[in-house]
């Protein structure tokens, strides 16, 4: 059940005002946010301004929004003017932005209370939440284990039930990963469909801003209502959005879903077995499944990392202690020096080797042979994906290639490190919508996340197909620490 | 033999927009630093560019006026280097796909001067040392520019000095910008190298940031004689860039990091690919002003000298005030006005820019028609003329006021008489074959008259008189 929907519905019967909702939320999160570090700052001021705003609305008006009143937290990495926006990096751990992102706005607009902001990868670089300088965030299933990244905070607090619901990025899987590993739902949005202006931008052409939620409705909620075309960032379309939440009916009769051996072959076993299971539902619901073919996925991942790391080479040149964020305390002697000092003082390990590696891709010598041969083959990924949307809706997969992975998760290389993002960095590359939910329980009780990835502008149609199988197949998923939504 | 100078230029322009080229923030020269400053524009993290379709607009101009073709699809690269000026990091510019491309410039001689191609960027802001501090102004960060480059086509520094002014006069005409050199609204790097004809091109060095026409003056003359010095004493030529020292005329090499910029080139994903209507292109072509080289031989077929056509197109507002004089008035009699009377008292190229006088054209082209018919002669124009410009009264007015109207022909016969009777050791030297001597009887009348009558008329008038008379 919508926790939203249910939420609104007791706000708007006068069961529990805004505000005792949010102290409600509040409370949770002093109890468990100890043990979770989900929220890296929680804002009880803020909130319960915010509330008691909403409860002067509610008080007269019974149509306003669903979202009205109702709590939410924010990634660390969307500006709220006046408020930190710190991407857990020290080079920013005491900017505070000057503007309100447009989705964050959209969502003020209509009645949202933000709790506080939460836990991230620094800069949203990292697949574990646990590289930010306020250290890891943990899964609600297992306190040992990670909850992913970048949006590992976000999943964290939602599973646990400290946030019905949350904005996360996702730049190359970061909300679909996370979502999976504590058994929540995200959905990436179609490149362009949600404003990017105030998300601080990690890789402009793969970013996008993403609902995680506890359930598909709830996704479709919060998606309808952040997207649209945006004055300040040209990337968004101008075009006219299907309300997504009228369209989830539950019916896929007929619906083609593809299967791709690319994405199941280097899942686990447990993984696999829970995505056909998956698959097996939607045949006796009258789906039809179509094997799909897409050649040049093997390069998915090499593409991501050498644009992806060649976009944030240039993005992350504007931290240089001048203007805003952190300026190195040692002596320098010029303004050089102090650039450098700064820059390697604020930035982590993994954000300075990503700049590293943009800087190579891009530079004179090898531009041709890496960035201008990822760009070209970047297209012809995106061809592939059109091409395979011509016989089938979406494509299913899993969405990680495994459960959650333990907190001390060593990989023996960087590149096994960024295998995590198979199956759901190539919707990045491709601009494509995704959607992560839950769809099985590991031998371990972790949960285990399937994906629906479709052409452009096809939320609705993943977001019904999603709908269908939570109604009818929803994993018994139980966190270990955590809170029951319903009050 | 000797050597030719082959140079070429890269003119940065301001574009005089009112707001920047990626926010609204003002684009006014000169106030307080840091007061036209935004979170776009000094690069908060979160901000994205959004295009001022203006400076599309202002860019396209410029372009159709060079007889540039404009490109249909645009969009922006990243130039990628680190400078305390440019607070993202890189410069947003037109690298691979500029908005006009192959246009050029004629000289007075017919010689083409081919450009390249013109492109959008921002600029960056301002450093300013004090001390062992440097403060930073961001106003002029990301203040919209275009670069006009053209192919090495220029030969000599006088043909260097009027393809610049030149293109200045275009762009002040066509109301693109105010290529100010002295305020930094137009700035260039001046690429120079030495060749003997026939032979391939020589290496070339870059002169950054010239702003003013005689340092660029000097610095291709210096630069000229280096290069060939350079090769006649068989010294390598580096290409390089290289800075114009202005205490002593010469130029010294850059530091070599400077030379070695990797700028890392690549499209900007926060700005799409731009498609520009052909009907866009033709509205703008539509709206453009009659451009200087056509004013001039407009000028010039109505019967005024290259140097009079020259000092009148000069200052836009000058031009389109005369080419509505001369709808109705007398062009020649016009340009002495503008560039007698109103000039000295316009003194400064500033005020003259700005042209801001209290007679209209219809009061300056009835003023000339009433001494072209003679009705005022030239001496009393001049006066009613100062005093217009003084009042902003019309001429007639001022004439009636001082009693200065002319006296009426009776009138004038009568003094004409009086000057002849008064005057005989004047009229029998006249007589006897010294004209000279008519000058003394008309001085007469002249004096009498406070030099209220035209003295051609007068003198016609004399000599009938006395004819008659004899």
């Amino acid at each position: 059940m919508s926790k939203i929907l249910y939420y609104s519905n007791l706000l708007k019967t006068g069961k529990i005002s805004s505000s005792e909702l949010t102290k409600i939320y509040l409370d949770r999160i002093e109890k468990l946010n100890p043990k979770l570090n989900a929220y890296i700052r929680v804002l009880p001021e803020y909130a319960l301004a915010q509330a008691s705003k909403c409860d002067e609305i509610l008080s007269k008006d019974k149509s306003s929004s669903p979202l009205t009143g109702v709590p939410m937290a924010l990634k660390d990495n969307l500006s709220v003017v006046g408020l930190h926006t710190t991407c857990c990096s020290k080079m920013l751990e005491n900017f505070k932005s000057t503007f309100t992102a447009s989705a964050v706005k959209k969502l003020f607009d209509k009645g949202a209370v933000m709790l506080g902001k939460t836990n991230l990868d620094e800069f949203a670089m990292g697949s574990y939440c646990n590289t930010g300088i306020f250290g890891p965030a943990r899964n609600p299933y297992d306190l040992e284990k990670s909850p992913g990244g970048s949006s590992g905070g976000n999943a964290s607090a939602v599973s646990a039930g400290i946030a019905p619901y949350t904005l996360g990025t996702d730049t190359g899987g970061s909300t679909r990963q996370p979502a999976s590993y504590c058994g929540i739902v995200a959905l990436k949005p179609t490149y362009g469909s949600v404003s990017r202006y105030g998300l601080l931008t990690l890789a402009s052409s793969f970013d996008q801003i993403a609902p995680m939620t506890s359930t598909v409705t709830d996704c479709a909620i919060v998606y309808d209502a952040i997207c649209g075309h945006d004055p300040d960032d040209m990337m968004t379309f101008k075009r006219k959005y299907e309300p997504t939440y009228s369209q989830l009916s539950g019916e896929v009769k007929r619906l083609r879903i593809g299967i791709s051996d690319d994405f199941l072959s280097s899942s686990s076993e447990e993984t696999i077995e829970s995505v056909m299971k998956a698959v097996d539902f939607y045949v006796s619901k009258g789906a039809e499944i179509v094997k799909v073919k897409l050649p040049h996925i093997k390069y998915a991942l090499p593409i991501y990392y050498i644009l992806g790391c060649a976009e944030i080479s240039s993005n992350f040149g504007r931290f240089d202690g001048i203007r805003y964020g952190y300026k190195t305390s040692l002596q320098y002697k010029d303004i050089d020096d102090m650039i450098t000092k700064t820059r390697t003082e604020g930035l982590g390990k993994d954000i300075k080797r990503r700049i590293m590696l943009g800087i190579y891709f891009l530079s004179k010598q090898n531009y041709k042979e890496y960035f201008q041969k990822a760009s070209m083959m970047r297209n012809e990924l995106i061809r592939d994906f059109s091409n395979a949307f011509e016989t089938c809706d979406l494509i299913l997969s899993p969405t990680s290639p495994t459960s959650a992975v333990s907190l001390d998760f060593t990989p023996e290389t960087i590149v096994e490190k960024y295998y995590a993002d198979a199956c759901v960095a190539p919707a990045n590359l491709c601009g494509l919508p995704a959607l992560a939910l839950p769809c099985g329980i590991g031998q371990n009780g972790m949960p285990i996340g399937m994906q629906l990835m479709g052409p452009n502008f096809s939320e609705g149609t993943l977001l019904n197909a999603g709908y269908a199988f939570e109604k009818e197949c929803k994993p018994e998923l139980k966190p270990s620490i955590g809170v029951n939504y319903d009050l | 033999m000797t050597y030719n100078l082959v140079c070429g230029f890269e003119t940065h322009v301001e574009l005089s927009t009112k707001t920047k080229i990626f926010c609204s923030c003002p684009t006014d020269f000169g106030d307080e630093p840091n007061s036209h400053v935004c979170p776009k524009c000094i690069a908060e993290p979160g901000t994205l560019p959004v295009v001022n379709k203006q400076t599309f607009i202002y860019a396209i101009r410029a372009g159709l006026a060079t007889n540039c073709t404009i490109s249909r699809i645009v969009h922006f690269d990243r130039k990628n280097y680190t400078y305390p000026d440019l607070p993202k990091a890189y410069q947003l510019t037109q690298f691979t796909e500029p908005i006009c491309i192959g246009g050029h410039i004629k000289l007075d001689s017919g010689k083409i001067i081919r450009i390249n191609r013109i492109h959008l960027e921002e600029d960056a802001g301002k450093l300013i040392h004090r001390g062992e501090y440097t403060f930073i102004d961001y106003n002029r960060g990301a203040v919209p520019l275009i670069e006009i480059v053209t192919e090495p086509d220029i030969s000599s520094i006088s043909e260097a000095r009027e393809y610049l002014e030149k293109l200045q006069l275009i762009l002040r005409h066509i109301e693109v910008s105010d290529c100010k050199m002295e305020e930094g609204s137009m700035r260039c790097d001046v690429n120079i190298s030495v060749n003997k004809t026939g032979e391939k091109l020589g290496t070339r060095s870059e002169i950054k940031n010239m702003n003013s026409l005689s340092f660029i003056e000097k610095a291709i003359a210096y630069e000229y004689s280096r290069h060939v010095s350079a090769i006649q004493n068989g010294e390598m030529l580096y290409q390089e860039t290289r800075r114009f020292n202005e205490s002593d005329g010469s130029t010294s090499a850059m530091r070599e990091k400077e030379n070695a910029q990797d700028y890392r080139y690549y499209d900007d994903p926060d700005i799409p690919t731009i498609i520009i209507e052909e009907s866009f292109i033709e509205s703008i072509k539509r709206s453009l002003p009659e451009l200087p080289i056509d004013i001039r031989n407009r000028y010039l077929n109505i019967g005024l000298s290259v140097s009079e056509a020259d000092l009148l197109i000069k200052y836009k507002k000058v031009a389109d005030y005369f080419s509505e004089a001369i709808k109705t008035g007398d062009p020649k009699i016009l340009s002495n006005y503008i560039l007698g009377e109103i000039f000295r008292l316009l003194e400064t190229e500033a005020k003259k820019e700005i042209f801001d006088i209290l007679v209209s054209p219809v009061q300056l082209s009835s003023l000339s028609n009433a001494q072209k018919s003679g009705k005022i002669n030239a001496q009393l124009a001049k006066k009613a003329l100062s005093e217009m410009l003084k009042s902003g009264k019309s001429w007639e007015t001022f004439i009636s006021e001082s009693d200065l109207q002319e006296i009426s022909d009776n009138e004038l016969i009568s003094y004409c008489k009086e000057a002849i009777e008064n005057n005989s050791n004047a009229l029998s030297d006249y007589l006897s074959g010294k004209e000279k001597a008519l000058k003394a009887i008309l001085g007469y009348v002249m004096k009498k008259t406070k030099g209220k009558v035209n003295p051609e008329k007068t003198e016609k008038l004399l000599i009938e008189l006395i004819t008659k008379k004899g």
